[in-house]
């Protein structure tokens, strides 16, 4: 993240004007270069297959599948976009449409969409691909937060599973930690759950949204971005350090921690709950010990909140066309068949989230509550954008002031005071800089 | 028998240096175990199963040993071709590196011009310079002379890369050859180019391993370059391949990614293992008498 704050300081110094396109030019049928992101085995195959599919149906524009990481994507996308040589249909999330949008690198979709595309995803679906008016990307997958459960210690303590109609509220979530949570040393010891925030701003970002915070606030006349961190905006913040701190529900070690590497600690019986992202449960289903009963509860609301404290931001994966690319029509054409519905629950199963289209949210496959399927497709009517989508400047917000901070806060270094400081204060500095 | 006894002032220092050699030793143990480590945890780990994986008590020894992760790593990736791009554009990198380090090393050292220390200085402060600031001027470089998504173009990047340090490593090598023995060489009539051809290089020639090696695994193991220089799929090295087992977030497809690393370190080690043993030889041992 550091080296996409230097990289984007050096583009913003270089004044070169780069013309072409990602294709290299051919004369006679169109060939498009496809950059996609998929990386597990079932997602990679099913993207194969319909580029395979795309291309027997069609004579007139070939697409060719090129296998791209999500290890330094930013990075790549960046310099290839300055040198012109960019892939035509680009795969990647949302918090990355915000610069490559403003910065001129994607073409507006906005006239480009079918119809029917538009109505398969709801507006505030869109919402999360709209900067300034203007779409940059087909949101078509989205990955909801859950509560995964080891299901015999919460019957052991006799705790209910809940279901998506009847979440716990966080207080409740609290309670069912201190009961789950067992105070004996060594590898006796065990806690109610554990918060891997390798990643806190996003998580904090986003689950601010279930207590009606924001924690970013978008200036709607298009000026700079404002921090705010009042008592909705730090709710979320403050229950996990209360958890990890005063209760001793959560284990400090795991705050370091990404969602995978808590899960051996998960399988062990030392936390009983886990909040993750909805994919990890491809991970789980892998790696589980024979016999290992899991199940998927929704995340817990916030008490009187907007959206009956249900709400969650997201940062759904996304399909745009490079502004370089010469036949953006054909390129528009290829993500409709991508996202089509019957293609989007393929992608969505292969991926292991749900998708958009609220008609293929519907589905069978998808609608099943084995793997806990249901839990998190009933959660997608209740995803928003994630907080920082269209924010200029998160980039290095999040990096220089945010995650220092937050990691002090939920360690318990610094009080609640002293990080609402470091956000507004030093946060307000950076945003100053940057108009939407 | 009288035996005549050892003083106990020199027993006592005696002593003392085998303890001192016993604290070597363990400590160049400590060491070996340090840099053995993560090579034989990436080993253990290529052959355990997504269970034990995700044991909360990892193990040395896979319980279960399987090739499954090498299956899975072989179906999903085109390995074989990678590792074959890779040895191509490292290798070739690594001896035209070389080939131009080994005369200008030679020139800086022997010919102390101006324009020499200010061509060695300016190497040097190359070497300050982040990628960062480097990757979208060079890119738009290689742009003009069509070779992005070119393996040339990446050899290239990689000779530009590593030869500062080649350039380096050759010099102090090349300050180690006695001048006495060139001048010899002249006396016996041998030009500037014989002389380097058929004294200094063979001279060399540890400095020249070395530095070899030292240019073969960086270009090996290098990453952002081909990430960004190459696009096409069959173009793609090792170390970009290498990445496609990996997730947003950190998550990562752990099994057959060390089994694909596993593989990977393997051209290196037989590189090392093919040219260690002219890494040790000491060619100038009685070179020059008195």
């Amino acid at each position: 993240m550091r080296r996409r704050t230097v990289l984007a300081g050096v583009l913003g110094s270089t004044t070169v004007a780069v013309s072409g396109c990602g294709s290299p030019s051919r004369s006679g049928p169109p060939s498009l270069d496809f950059l996609s992101l998929a990386w597990q085995e079932e997602s990679v195959k099913v993207n194969k297959a319909l580029v395979e599919q795309w291309n027997a149906q069609q004579s007139q524009i070939k697409v060719r599948y090129v296998q791209g990481s999500w290890d330094d994507v930013h990075d790549q996308l960046l310099t290839s976009f300055e040198g012109g040589a960019a892939s035509d249909i680009i795969h990647d999330e949302g918090n990355d449409l915000t610069d490559f949008g403003f910065g001129g690198y994607l073409a507006d979709l906005t006239t480009l969409i079918p119809a029917s595309l538009r109505r398969r995803i709801p507006e505030r679906t869109w919402d999360t691909a709209r900067l300034g008016g203007a779409v940059y990307g087909v949101p078509f997958l989205q990955e909801p937060r859950v509560l995964i459960a080891n299901r015999r210690l919460l019957e052991e303590a006799g705790v209910t599973v809940t279901d998506s109609a009847d979440a716990w509220t966080w207080t409740e979530f609290e309670d069912v930690c201190r009961r789950l949570s067992h105070r004996a040393g060594g590898a006796a010891r065990r806690y109610g759950t554990a918060w891997p925030m390798k990643s806190p701003v996003s998580v904090t970002l986003n689950l601010a949204l279930t207590n009606g915070g924001r924690v970013l606030y978008k200036d709607p006349g298009g000026g700079p971005s404002q921090v705010r961190f009042g008592n909705a905006d730090s709710a979320f913040a403050e229950l996990v350090r209360r958890q990890v701190v005063q209760d001793g529900t959560a284990p400090a070690g795991a705050l370091a921690l990404g969602g995978g590497d808590v899960l051996p600690g998960f399988f062990a019986g030392r936390y009983a709950i886990l909040p993750l992202d909805f994919s990890y449960r491809q991970q789980i289903q892998q790696q589980a010990p024979e016999g290992f009963d899991w199940v998927v509860l929704p995340l817990p609301v916030g008490e009187s909140a907007p959206d009956g404290g249900r709400a969650q931001g997201v940062s759904p994966q996304t399909l745009s066309v490079s502004a370089a690319c010469k036949h953006r029509r054909e390129a528009m054409a290829f993500i409709d068949f991508m996202t089509s519905t019957p293609h989007m629950v393929r992608l969505a199963q292969g991926d292991w989230m749900p998708p958009t289209d609220a008609v293929a949210l519907s589905d069978p496959a998808l609608s099943t509550a084995k793997l806990g399927w249901s839990t998190g497709v009933a959660l997608a009517g209740h995803l928003a954008a994630s907080p920082a989508l269209g924010v200029r400047g998160y980039a290095e917000w999040s990096d220089k002031i945010a995650t220092p901070a937050l990691q002090q806060f939920y360690s318990g270094a610094i009080g609640l005071d002293s990080l609402r400081r470091t956000l507004v204060r030093d946060g307000n500095r950076v945003l100053a800089r940057y108009r939407s | 028998m009288t035996g005549r006894r050892m003083p106990a002032s020199a027993r006592g220092a005696r002593r003392r240096r085998g303890w001192g050699r016993a604290a070597q030793y363990a400590a160049l143990l400590c060491y070996l175990a340090f840099l053995a480590f993560p090579l034989l945890w990436l080993v253990s780990t290529a052959f355990k199963s997504p269970r034990e994986l995700g044991s909360v008590d990892p193990s040395w020894l896979p319980h279960h040993p399987t090739l499954d992760n090498f299956r899975k790593a072989f179906a999903e990736q085109p390995l074989l071709h990678a590792a074959l791009n890779s040895v191509a554009v490292a290798g070739a990198a690594a001896l035209v590196s070389v080939a131009i380090a080994v005369p200008a090393a030679y020139a800086t050292v022997r010919f102390r011009t101006a324009v020499g220390r200010a061509g060695t200085v300016w190497v040097l402060v190359s070497q300050a310079f982040p990628l960062v600031l480097i990757i979208i001027p060079l890119f738009m470089v290689l742009k003009v002379m069509h070779l992005i998504d070119s393996r040339p173009g990446l050899g290239l990047v990689y000779v530009v890369w590593t030869l500062p340090f080649a350039l380096w490593m050759l010099q102090g090598y090349v300050r180690a050859v006695p001048v006495s023995l060139e001048e010899a060489a002249a006396i016996d009539g041998c030009g500037r180019y014989r002389t380097l051809r058929s004294v200094v290089v063979p001279l060399l020639l540890p400095g020249l391993v070395a530095t070899l090696m030292f240019s073969f695994v960086t270009a090996w193991n290098e990453f952002f370059f081909a990430l960004v220089l190459l696009k096409s799929p069959e173009k793609q090295t090792m170390s970009v391949i290498l990445t496609h087992f990996l997730g947003a977030e950190g998550a990562a497809d752990l099994g057959p990614l060390a089994a694909a690393s596993v593989l990977a370190t393997l051209p290196s080690l037989l590189f090392f293992a093919l040219l260690q043993r002219h890494l040790v030889q000491g060619m100038l041992s009685g070179a020059v008498k008195g």
